[in-house]
């Protein structure tokens, strides 16, 4: 895989997700930035200075809709994502919760 | 490890970046010509001031069109860019703006303290310039006292907490040999390493034929890349080397004008770091529309997007891999754009090379060098003695080399699985 700026400065180890939870309530990391491109997005993360491509309009918008979602399968829906191409959305949020662009929304408690 | 979704086949995302983005996705941006060495392959030729460099406010304003227009981080160098008095205003105002900056510096003024307070910011990374893994090879490319300097600054850093900054190497025939060295000091200082390629551009030009990599060190360096290239940065400055095989990690594109540029100190905006020369000169960012204008709509940049020519390279079995390579090389190296690399490891510019009158070769259209200060480099092979025979280099006076420059276009990037293929 190609891979050029994997670094590790300032960033807790990620939570490792074998298998993505559809049906759990997910975030952008607060530290990423979206960059909406034609192709469908840049993601930059400040902590660990990454940049990650996103190559759908649809996964962009599911992104933008995840902190206002119950679970990543209700902003996959919202984003108008067809139910075929929910397999590779699927494995795309997998990767960006991998590496920490997206992650698990804490409750209050957790929060406090 | 990367990120990325591959939902629609195409166009690929290379064919994305080759058309141009509305914005950079990683810029240079080198703050002042002033530099306390000389490194005799500066890219940028810098030494002294240029008495017509951005001031503070427009500096400022330069980072207000970045942030509108989401460039994510800037890299920030020069010249030694700590110099300028208002160096850490203009790096505090672009965070304050949400403009990350990773600034490369020789290490001066890198204080503990300094240290410290760049160990607190997440959106502050650093690149220590570093070009031999011992004094010896150092100091011969980047002068007396740069080692140390270096070494003081990556000790700091690291007493500081401040884990994962880079230290950058620009590889030449004097520290091939020393990359398990580099790859150690990294380990040691908790840094991550960046190894760039040698450019004939700016008072590298000079140094050329002297310190380009052979072609055995040119395999050499391709093999260790081949085991240890996911680990360290290399700004995909050595997809040239692809032709001998696997792919190396990277995008293998040039992102001149496409994804990448260079604002230098006086606000001209250049394809890319290595292109200091007129021909690829796009506009200033005080032109009327600024940077933005520049990057959008300049004539030269929007030729730099549309499809190029392979010229004498199409015919090549390894033309998809290497792509003809750097364009900077080339043109520095007075050869044509559209023809093979001055280093193309199948030997197909060496006829070439043979045939290029150096009295014609494109030489940079500025040069900031304190002559008082140059340096002459001698072979530390062939030297017995302190290697820095420096012409008129006193001992005080920290000359050498340094320079930002090795920024490469598309440094720091986590490529997704897909572009290797789509290469």
């Amino acid at each position: 895989m190609a891979t050029q700026g994997t670094t590790t400065q300032n960033v807790a180890a990620p939570a490792r997700t074998d298998a993505f939870d559809f049906d759990s309530a997910w975030d952008l990391h607060e530290q990423v930035q979206v960059r909406p491109e034609r192709f469908g997005a840049l993601l930059y993360h400040y902590g660990d200075r990454r940049l990650s491509f996103v190559k759908s309009p649809e996964l962009r918008t599911t992104l933008e809709l995840l902190a206002s979602c119950e679970t990543a399968r209700l902003a996959l829906h919202d984003a108008g994502v067809s139910p075929g191409d929910h397999l590779a959305h699927e494995r795309a949020l997998s990767t960006l919760a991998r590496s920490n662009m997206i992650v698990p929304r804490q409750s209050e408690e957790q929060r406090s | 490890m990367s990120t990325t979704t591959a939902v629609h086949t195409t166009p690929t995302l290379i064919d994305h970046f080759e058309r141009g983005l509305d914005a950079p996705i990683c810029m240079t941006w080198e703050l002042t010509y002033s530099c306390n060495l000389a490194c005799v392959h500066c890219l940028s030729s810098s030494g002294r001031r240029d008495p017509n460099e951005l001031t503070t406010e427009q500096c400022k304003g330069v980072v207000d069109t970045l942030a509108e227009m989401g460039v994510f981080y800037v890299n920030i160098g020069g010249g030694e860019p700590t110099i300028r008095s208002d160096f850490w205003e203009i790096v505090n105002y672009a965070v304050d703006n949400g403009v990350g900056v990773k600034f490369s510096t020789n290490g001066n003024n890198l204080t503990p303290e300094r240290a410290r307070l760049l160990a607190e910011s997440d959106y502050i990374d650093v690149q220590i310039s570093l070009d031999g893994a011992t004094r010896e090879v150092n100091d011969t490319v980047r002068g007396p006292g740069s080692f140390d300097m270096a070494i003081s600054a990556m000790e700091n850093l690291a007493s500081a907490g401040f884990e994962g900054f880079k230290i950058s190497v620009v590889m030449t025939r004097e520290n091939i040999d020393q990359l398990d060295a580099f790859d150690a000091l990294a380990k040691k200082y908790a840094a991550q390493l960046r190894i760039t390629r040698l450019r004939p551009a700016g008072r590298g030009a000079d140094v050329w034929d002297q310190l380009h990599p052979t072609a055995p060190q040119q395999r050499e360096l391709y093999d260790w890349l081949v085991a240890n290239g996911e680990r360290v940065l290399t700004g995909d400055s050595f997809f040239h080397l692809n032709a001998y095989g696997e792919a190396l990690p990277g995008l293998n594109l040039c992102g001149a004008g496409r994804v990448v540029c260079l604002i230098d100190p006086i606000g001209d905006v250049y394809a890319c770091p290595f292109t200091i020369h007129d021909e690829f000169l796009a506009g200033n960012v005080l032109d009327a529309g600024g940077f933005q204008a520049v990057w959008q709509q300049s004539d030269l940049f929007t030729s730099l997007r549309e499809p190029q020519s392979g010229g004498a390279c199409e015919s090549c079995s390894a033309y998809d891999s290497c792509r003809g390579g750097c364009m900077a090389a080339k043109f520095f190296t007075g050869l044509p754009l559209d023809g093979p690399d001055p280093e193309c490891v199948k030997g197909n510019a060496e006829d070439l090379l043979g045939n290029v009158d150096g009295a014609t070769t494109p030489r940079p259209s500025l040069d900031h060098s304190r002559p008082a200060a140059a340096l002459t480099y001698t072979p530390v092979s062939i030297t017995t003695k302190p290697p820095l025979a420096a012409v008129g280099a006193s001992s005080t006076e920290r000359t050498t080399p340094e320079r930002a420059c090795d920024e490469s276009p598309l440094a720091g990037f986590a490529p997704d699985a897909t572009p290797r293929s789509d290469g």
